[in-house]
């Protein structure tokens, strides 16, 4: 057999194959005329169009490009690559997280324009910030009423309530490790009751969960469907939920919501620092506000918060003296504690 | 012929070797890259948490093979060998599960067995949400491929064994027990291994429906994309290797004892109309073949409900994909694509490598060496797959790493991971053809492309329209082999479902979940068009 054939007919099919493989390659790369900005978020996941597109209105020179998982994921992701870090921003991000982010020197501190009339707990201590806030999300109830009165299930008013034994296997709530609404409800859990209470409320209250979720919304959503009647959740997925059809009534319990507010940063080394600090300069904005306050009872410039159907308008009042600083330095002990004690529940509770 | 051979060898070493070496080093290293030793495995094995999912993993695998083979088994002697009714519509029902992604049954079991389940009264309290779970949705989905083995293991009897049988007056019992099945036993064996390795690799079935019923599968990624502990996924990572590999292994010694039943003297078997056991027959057909349906059907419901289960008025609203996160419409339009490419690229990289390795001389050792690399993709869980692509494409001194994210590197890995049964699906088709061709070819003179392109190509091709589907379907369905490695801008269908499911976008990820589905059946419907078309066109020398 001719060897010189061979190798021409293999070259042949192998630029067929080639030319097929380029068209895939060229028409995921042929946009980049305008500046993009990979943007790491943990906001929610039907919000993300309308955020770019909010930006967009003003700046449509400037392309989003969304990495979007649950709090726990974009942490721990941004931390994994420190050495060469593919975020250009953070925009929607737990400031529990940033404050981890914050000493590994992984942010750019900027003052962002208008930075002043935001609420001083809603912004980095440093001057210049090395982050700043957005809104602030609190934990809900969410209670789901057809099913509840089926099974005969008061309506819970406090956390203490949750353990009660009529609960087993009624609850759903999300893990700590994945997402921020988990997070912040068991560091605001420690903070009420103090660390040795804080897992002892854990440990009876995980005698009545049926399943732990990825995210901070699916409890809701679960509740919603009546899949587990209550779930541990967050006000802005609550309100969306109940909008949409869901028997549910929220409940904020009698002491006091964890809460966290979602945050802005620069990741130090970006190649587009200046469309970066555009983005910035934007996400404090009125327009930014108003945008943040379609969903969130809560916003950065506190005066500017309108009430949100279906939540209370007191929602400042319902949220708990948070020490992020607090959470932030002890994070991955309480996570790894948490996992210890919960992670592997090996058989569900029925 | 060397440097060609070594051309594409050279494919599966960069996309495939080398990844599967570097994780392997990984696994042996620290967070800061750092030799450790076997410290990772250390921790593994002192961490309850963790290796508890080996058990997890092991009795899920175990009890989803026990029912799904001895099931196919009696499915497949209903289709070869009784005259029940509708074997062909019972065939092509019983395949469905291949055209769906294994995300699917684990969403559908949540409305049929879930807490407000439509009948969930069949699990007698207990919850759906863990193995009970786990199990279901893996039957549904390595059922068609149980079925397919046992089948090829049952379409051929020599009609000879069963009259001297007769003639002994056997009883059909023991006819069954000394005839058919030491006959298909190879066939179950077979089975039993692609089941058990299947199940055990299997990411999409635990994560939707497990719960915290820890498995190995949920385990890599729980690692990986949760916490970013990369190395610990590297050591879970090649734990999930070692029973996927010892299944191989095991069942490759296993094929190499099989001799062939069918002798040239031998008398095609015919069944012959039993009343009483095609009815029987052809109830517990119907039986499996309700239940596959009705986990598609619940599927499409779920998609189509408003507001399960309070509102049950019908809405298009959840195909709104792009207000649901999970990348939108697009990541429909990207899954296409990659299947488009991976079909394309996929059929010819590998009917060009099965043809160097069957049917050129010379250069033995390069061909073994190929054949090994071929062959090896079938024991590499998508998974493990997609966390080696990281270590290797994303590494800042490797000059590919601009590949990675990019839908290039979605193909190359997606034409990998389904390397194997192309590949043997290519060299049987290359092995019906008498040498000879070559031969002669030769002594006439005629350039060897002209052979390959006017008499080996036509022959071969309905099978390597064959390779160009089964490369599509996988494409369209795979989550394991690419939720390590997508990027923003090649979000998939797949992974969209995935998250989807994960922020309680139920509904929504059912109804994205069935599009795969449809794009899938008209992708056959297209397939099975053209291959009728083709055989009219270029098989006329098939028939006599």
């Amino acid at each position: 057999m001719a060897h010189g054939t061979l190798v021409r007919l293999g070259s042949v099919l192998l630029c067929v194959a080639i030319v097929v493989a380029a068209i895939g390659l060229a028409s995921t790369t042929v946009r980049a005329a305008k500046a993009t900005l990979n943007v790491y978020t943990a906001v929610e996941a039907d919000d993300l169009k309308k955020y770019a597109a909010r930006f967009n209105e003003d700046h449509p020179d400037i392309e989003i490009k969304w990495v979007r998982d649950s709090t726990g994921v974009i942490t721990a992701k941004l931390l994994a690559e420190k050495a060469n870090p593919q975020a250009d921003v953070i925009w929607g991000l737990a400031a529990t997280s940033l404050l981890v982010l914050k000493p590994e020197g992984l942010l750019l501190p900027y003052a962002p324009k208008g930075l002043e009339r935001l609420d001083a707990q809603f912004r980095d201590k440093d001057n210049p910030p090395a982050w700043v806030g957005m809104d602030a999300w609190v934990a809900a109830l969410c209670f789901n009423t057809v099913e509840a009165q089926k099974k005969n299930l008061p309506k819970p008013a406090s956390w203490k309530d949750l353990t009660k034994p009529v609960y087993k296997g009624t609850l759903v709530m999300p893990n700590p490790a994945s997402s921020g609404t988990g997070f912040l409800d068991v560091t605001s859990w420690l903070q009420l009751f103090g660390e040795a209470e804080g897992w002892k409320y854990m440990d009876a209250l995980h005698q009545n969960i049926g399943v732990y979720t990825h995210s901070g919304s699916k409890p809701c959503t679960m509740a919603g469907a009546g899949e587990y009647p209550i779930g541990v959740s967050f006000e802005f997925r609550a309100a969306r939920q109940k909008r949409q059809g869901a028997p549910i009534d929220i409940v904020f319990p009698s002491e006091g919501s964890g809460w966290d507010m979602e945050a802005t940063a620069i990741v130090k080394g970006t190649k587009n620092l200046e469309a970066a600090k555009t983005l910035l300069d934007w996400s404090v904005s009125d327009k930014a506000m108003k945008l943040y306050n379609e969903g969130y009872a809560v916003v950065a410039i506190s005066k500017m918060s309108k009430p949100i159907e279906f939540l209370p308008d007191n929602m400042l009042q319902h949220m708990i003296k948070n020490d992020f600083q607090w959470a932030a330095v002890n994070r991955a002990k309480i996570l790894a504690e948490w996992e210890k004690r919960y992670g592997a529940k090996s058989e569900p509770k029925k | 012929m060397r440097a060609f051979i070594g051309v594409i060898g050279l494919y599966l070493v960069v996309a495939l070797a080398l990844p599967l070496g570097l994780m392997l080093g990984k696994s042996l290293q620290g967070s800061k890259d750092e030799f450790v030793g076997l410290a990772n495995y250390v921790r593994y094995f002192s961490t309850p948490a963790l290796f508890q999912s080996i058990g997890n993993s092991l009795w899920v695998s175990i009890l989803s093979t026990a029912i799904t083979v001895p099931s196919a088994f009696a499915y497949a002697y209903a289709l070869t060998r009784t005259r029940m009714p509708l074997r062909g519509l019972f065939k092509t029902i019983a395949l469905v599960p291949i055209l769906v992604p294994s995300l699917l049954p684990g969403l559908a079991l949540v409305y049929l067995f879930g807490n407000q389940g439509l009948i969930k009264g069949l699990l007698l309290g207990h919850s759906i949400y863990g193995p009970i779970g786990i199990v279901m949705a893996e039957v549904f989905t390595t059922f068609p491929h149980a079925l397919l083995i046992i089948l090829a293991a049952l379409a051929l009897a020599d009609a000879r064994l069963y009259e001297a049988a007769v003639a002994l007056r056997a009883s059909p019992a023991r006819i069954f027990w000394t005839v058919t099945l030491p006959g298909a036993r190879y066939g179950l064996i077979s089975a039993t291994f692609v089941v058990f390795t299947t199940v055990i690799t299997d990411f999409g079935a635990p994560k939707v429906i497990g719960g915290q019923y820890n498995v190995l599968a949920t385990d890599v990624y729980k690692q990986v994309i949760g916490q970013q502990n990369f190395q610990m996924g590297a050591v879970v990572s090649v734990i999930l290797l070692m029973p996927a590999i010892f299944a191989f292994l095991v069942d490759r010694a296993v094929r190499r004892r099989q001799v062939a039943l069918l002798s040239a003297r031998a008398v095609v078997y015919e069944p012959t109309p039993k009343r009483v056991l095609d009815l029987a027959m052809l109830a517990y057909c119907t039986l499996i073949g309700m239940a596959i349906l009705s986990i598609v059907a619940v599927s499409q419901f779920a998609a189509l409900v408003k507001f399960f289960p309070y509102n049950l008025t019908l809405t298009w609203a959840h195909y709104d994909f792009d207000t649901k996160g999970g990348g939108g419409w697009a990541s429909y339009y990207n899954s296409i694509r990659l299947a488009f490419l991976t079909a394309m690229v996929g059929t010819v990289i590998v009917f060009v490598g099965a043809y160097l390795v069957e049917k050129t001389r010379g250069f033995a050792l390069g061909r073994a060496l190929f054949h090994f690399l071929a062959m090896l993709p079938m024991a590499v869980p998508g998974l493990v797959l997609g966390l080696a692509y990281i270590f290797f494409f994303n590494a800042p001194a490797n000059p590919l790493n601009v590949l990675y994210r990019t839908m290039t590197i979605l193909v190359v890995n997606t034409v990998v991971h389904f390397y194997t049964v192309g590949h043997l699906t290519a060299l049987t088709a290359l092995r019906q053809m008498d040498p000879e061709f070559e031969t002669v070819s030769a002594s006439l003179k005629q350039p060897f492309y002209r052979t390959f392109w006017r008499v080996t190509v036509p022959v071969c091709l309905p099978s390597t329209l064959d390779i160009a589907i089964y490369m599509f379907v996988n494409a369209m369905t795979t989550v394991s082999g690419v939720v390590f490695i997508y990027g923003p801008r090649t979000e998939l269908a797949s992974i969209s479902v995935l998250n989807m499911d994960d922020t309680g976008e139920i509904a929504s990820a059912a109804a994205m979940a069935m599009m795969i589905f449809y794009t899938n059946t008209a992708a056959r419907g297209l397939h099975l068009l053209l291959a009728r078309w083709l055989e009219h066109r270029t098989q006329a020398w098939r028939r006599r």
